[in-house]
């Protein structure tokens, strides 16, 4: 990097830019996550934060906000020296947080949430009552509308997160920082918040967007920062970029944002399901009447918004969870019952691919060898009565990291150490290889790199083509669009409409997804 | 996100171990030099009471014999996520199985009735571990709670017995009658003075080869077996093993089961090895100890070998040292014991996070 150039003066009084890093350094032990990173975001603006993961954006937003704290450089807001050691230090000094995973307490009402941190001594009345007048006046402003005594976790996703932003700047934040705020949210939702940002930056605050969507960036940011393995490797005004510009500065080489592939070829149904019920540990039915066939060649995608009973059907389906009703044919036996668990369904040639990798997909503490092998401990190959073949265990794991290409091949260090897409691809290379008839998939691309994305895609594809057939369950669009040969969606637990791959859009797929029943065929 | 304070494994298995039983030794000093003795003194009279001598030796050895099936016991358990604090109620009564082998059987001959003592001990401990194992499998009870409540039923249970049932007839003293001279576990001292090799009485027996050979069986099932395995993968990440279809339920019951065998075994040190009878509490705390160790020995057999040997110098150069010391009485010594447990147990992590920035500060500056 270069020493960097004096602040520039800017409009509104204040000197500088609203926030800048300079020549931020940060080591996690081995891993340099952030290289001497200097970032500069003009007052009034949005300037995108895009990256693989694990190429430390969310490293440096955690240094700006004081969860971490850098071993070197400097952070300026206002063209002013701060040090942030912890988060009280970002929120005193104008910095808030909207983090991807929420941080508000559920049973709480949206004003005690909002008011939490920033509580206006150890009598609460006096502080609500200013804190309710102060949130009306920011919801006529920033026009964000939310029932403030409403209990928080009863409200839709959207509207906690508008809570996260009312909290944001009801304490007095001018820099916003916001962490993957699509991930939750439906099409029409994260508009609606896109339409909220672009208000706040005319009103003059400053918005940090970090996320791995090109399109979000093309949408809605002024500027965007491209960051690869710890450094900032482009920075540019988002109207002289492409998508494919930006895509190939953050891979580091070119890449394919469509999947390629072949019309499907149909074959006979591999797999069954009638009338499937799942109820939570609640008794809360989560998928109700799920009737779908998937047959040999084919990739059938399930769109639909996070919490909308996906979950529930993929752990019916692998025998994680018991259905409450319905059956599952598999060359037409019925497996649904309990006596027939996850380790019978991977015999019977069933594998599954967890939505949520790091929950239960891999065990965290395990090496990548022994991670290889979760659920096929017992197969031949990897043990012997009862003994675990080390050796071929090994070679086995090797051989996967060769095929699949995963960084560094090293079968002995611990599965926490590779990156997400890395990870995954562990957890892919165990489930292709288990030789399965019917693979399942949760959010194949979940937390993983572009670079990682096309690999797994291509993989999925081939799997297709070699006669098998493919269950992928994402909350992204791009990818269910891009993937599947048909689409079914599911809304509240029911599938609300089925397109095929060519002629699904986002603005079908979209309001069906919002629970709006269409003519499938429109 | 790196969880903070993570150690090179050198420094996770040796440094900070050793740094906190410093730590303890340092703060037992002082309250030594409070009650007006040398702790110089008392530190160099505690290690001649551990090693000093062949008997003492002996002794040192054969308590740590105890703290490895205990802790063994304990880190079974820990590996499959499960805490199980009934370690010594199930000593106590796989002491019961050895027990009743010995009264029962006692006159044939110790090639048959040794390894059925063996069996029994693990048998009678097993099934006093698997009732609150079933519990928590079943019915959810926490076993922290049962097994702590298990440990008070096992002591009456014990006491009952030998008060009403067990007593040789015709003492005051609950003790059962001894046992016939084939479920005698022979001493070391004996084995050696048949090869020619002399060695001071002491109640070390060859137990301790058993406590080896668990060593050795524990960390090939743990991680040699795909049942270690499945344990290791439910203990790590219970909604993985669901995943993969292992059971939680009977993973729940099998390292237990295993837990409870192997905590049983002390009975056949301290019984067949030592006392030749059944007496009351003969497990002594061993149960509880147990956890420290496998806590300082990061549920290791390596490391569960090293720090039962620790305990065990602790545990009899302390004797030595209340004996030898005329300020330090029986509860002096068991203030530094508790002193090096809380160290290495409860505060084990104190130093954890200093000493990682440190190695990283040193490490940072030079190689990656």
């Amino acid at each position: 990097m270069e020493p960097e150039s004096p602040a520039p003066e800017a409009p509104g009084g204040l000197p500088g830019p609203a926030l800048e890093l300079r020549a931020i350094d940060k080591r996690f032990g081995a891993v340099h996550a952030n290289r001497a990173v200097s970032l500069s975001v003009a007052r009034g603006s949005i300037h995108g934060l895009i990256g693989e993961n694990g190429a430390g954006k969310s490293t440096l937003m955690n240094i700006v906000y004081g969860f971490h704290t850098a071993d070197s450089g400097e952070i300026r807001v206002n063209g002013r020296r701060v040090v942030i050691g912890r988060p009280r230090d970002s929120i005193e000094a104008g910095i808030g947080m909207v983090h991807q995973h929420f941080m508000l307490v559920e049973r709480f009402t949206v004003l005690e949430n909002v008011v939490l941190g920033a509580e206006g001594g150890s009598l609460l009345g006096k502080g609500l009552a200013e804190a309710r007048a102060g949130l009306a006046r920011l919801g006529r402003d920033y026009g964000l509308d939310v029932p403030l005594d409403a209990e928080t976790g009863h409200l839709p996703v959207g509207m906690q997160q508008r809570v996260e932003i009312l909290k944001a700047l009801h304490h007095r934040a001018d820099i916003l920082i916001l962490d993957e705020p699509t991930s939750v949210l439906t099409p029409p939702e994260a508009d609606q918040l896109f339409r909220m940002l672009a208000l706040l930056r005319d009103q003059g605050k400053t918005v940090i967007l970090v996320t791995h969507k090109l399109r979000e960036i093309m949408a809605i940011t002024d500027r965007v920062t491209v960051m690869r393995q710890g450094a900032v490797v482009h920075e540019t005004a988002t109207r002289d970029t492409t998508p494919r510009a930006l895509a190939e500065q953050i891979v580091g080489r070119a890449v394919l944002l469509r999947v390629e592939k072949k019309p499907a070829r149909p074959g006979p149904a591999l797999l069954e399901v009638r009338n499937l019920e799942v109820r939570d540990r609640f008794g809360v039915p989560r998928v109700k009447g799920a009737t779908f066939s998937l047959r040999a060649g084919e990739i059938v995608g399930i769109a639909g918004v996070s919490g909308n009973g996906q979950s529930e059907l993929l752990e019916a389906l692998s025998g994680i969870r018991r259905p409450s009703g319905g059956a599952i044919l598999l060359g037409g036996r019925d497996i649904a019952g309990e006596n027939v668990g996850p380790r019978d369904r991977r015999g019977l040639g069933i594998a599954h691919v967890p939505e949520d990798r790091l929950r239960m997909g891999v065990v965290g503490s395990f090496s990548a060898e022994d991670n290889s092998i979760l659920g096929y401990e017992g197969r031949p190959e990897f043990s012997g009565g009862g003994i675990l073949r080390r050796g071929a265990i090994r070679s086995g794991c090797e051989r996967k990291m060769a095929a699949y290409d995963i960084r560094p091949p090293a079968p002995r260090l611990r599965i926490t150490a590779f990156s997400g897409g890395n990870q995954q691809k562990v957890v892919m290379a165990r489930e292709i290889d288990s030789k399965p008839s019917v693979l399942i998939v949760g959010q194949p691309t979940r937390g993983v790199d572009i670079g990682a994305i096309e690999f797994i895609h291509r993989r999925i594809v081939e799997l297709r083509d070699a006669g098998k057939a493919v269950l992928v369950v994402s909350v992204e669009l791009d990818e269910i669009m891009g993937l599947s040969d048909r689409i079914l969606v599911m809304a509240g637990g029911e599938f609300v409409g089925e397109v095929s791959g060519e002629e699904a859009n986002e603005r079908t797929l979209g309001l069906m997804m919002a629970g709006v029943r269409g003519d499938p065929r429109k | 996100m790196s969880a903070p304070g993570r150690l090179p494994r050198w420094a996770d298995y040796g440094l900070l171990p050793l740094l906190n039983l410093c730590a303890a030794l340092l703060i037992s000093g002082l309250v030594i030099r409070l009650i007006g003795e040398s702790p110089w003194a008392a530190l160099k009279l505690m290690a001649a009471g551990a090693f000093g001598a062949q008997d003492s030796v002996g002794y040192t050895l054969f308590y740590a014999t105890d703290f490895v099936f205990t802790g063994l016991a304990v880190a079974v358990a820990v590996h499959a996520g499960v805490f199980n604090i009934g370690g010594e109620g199930q000593a106590y009564i796989g002491g019961l199985g050895v027990g009743l082998v010995g009264l029962a059987f006692g006159s044939w001959s110790p090639w048959i009735v040794v390894p059925l003592g063996i069996a029994a001990a693990c048998a009678f401990g097993a099934a006093w571990a698997f009732v609150p194992a079933w519990l928590q499998a079943r019915r959810g009870s926490h076993i922290v709670i049962t097994t702590i409540m298990f440990n008070f039923i096992a002591s009456a249970l014990m006491t009952y017995l030998l008060v009403n049932v067990l007593i040789k007839p015709g003492q005051q003293s609950p003790e059962s009658r001894e046992f016939g001279p084939g479920a005698v576990m022979p001493s070391v001292h004996q084995a050696l003075g048949m090869i020619g090799i002399p060695f001071a009485p002491s109640p070390f027996n060859l137990a301790s080869l058993l406590a080896l050979a668990a060593c050795l069986l524990v960390w090939v099932f743990i991680w040699r077996t795909r049942w270690g395995y499945a344990l290791r993968v439910f203990g790590q990440n219970p909604q993985a093993a669901l995943y993969a279809g292992i059971s939680p339920q009977r993973t729940i019951l099998v390292s237990m089961l295993i837990s409870g065998g192997l905590a049983g075994c002390l009975g056949v040190n301290e019984l067949m090895g030592s006392e030749h009878r059944i007496l009351l509490d003969f497990p002594g705390g061993a149960g509880f100890v147990g956890i420290a160790v496998a806590l300082m020995g990061r549920n290791h057999p390596a490391g569960i070998l090293a720090a039962s040997l620790l305990f065990g110098a602790l545990y009899q150069g302390g004797s030595q040292l209340a004996f030898d010391m005329p300020h330090v009485n029986r509860d002096m010594v068991v203030l530094i014991q508790g002193l090096v447990i809380l160290f290495c147990g409860a505060l084990e992590n104190i130093f954890r996070v200093p000493l990682a920035a440190l190695l990283c500060r040193a490490g940072g500056s030079g190689r990656t």
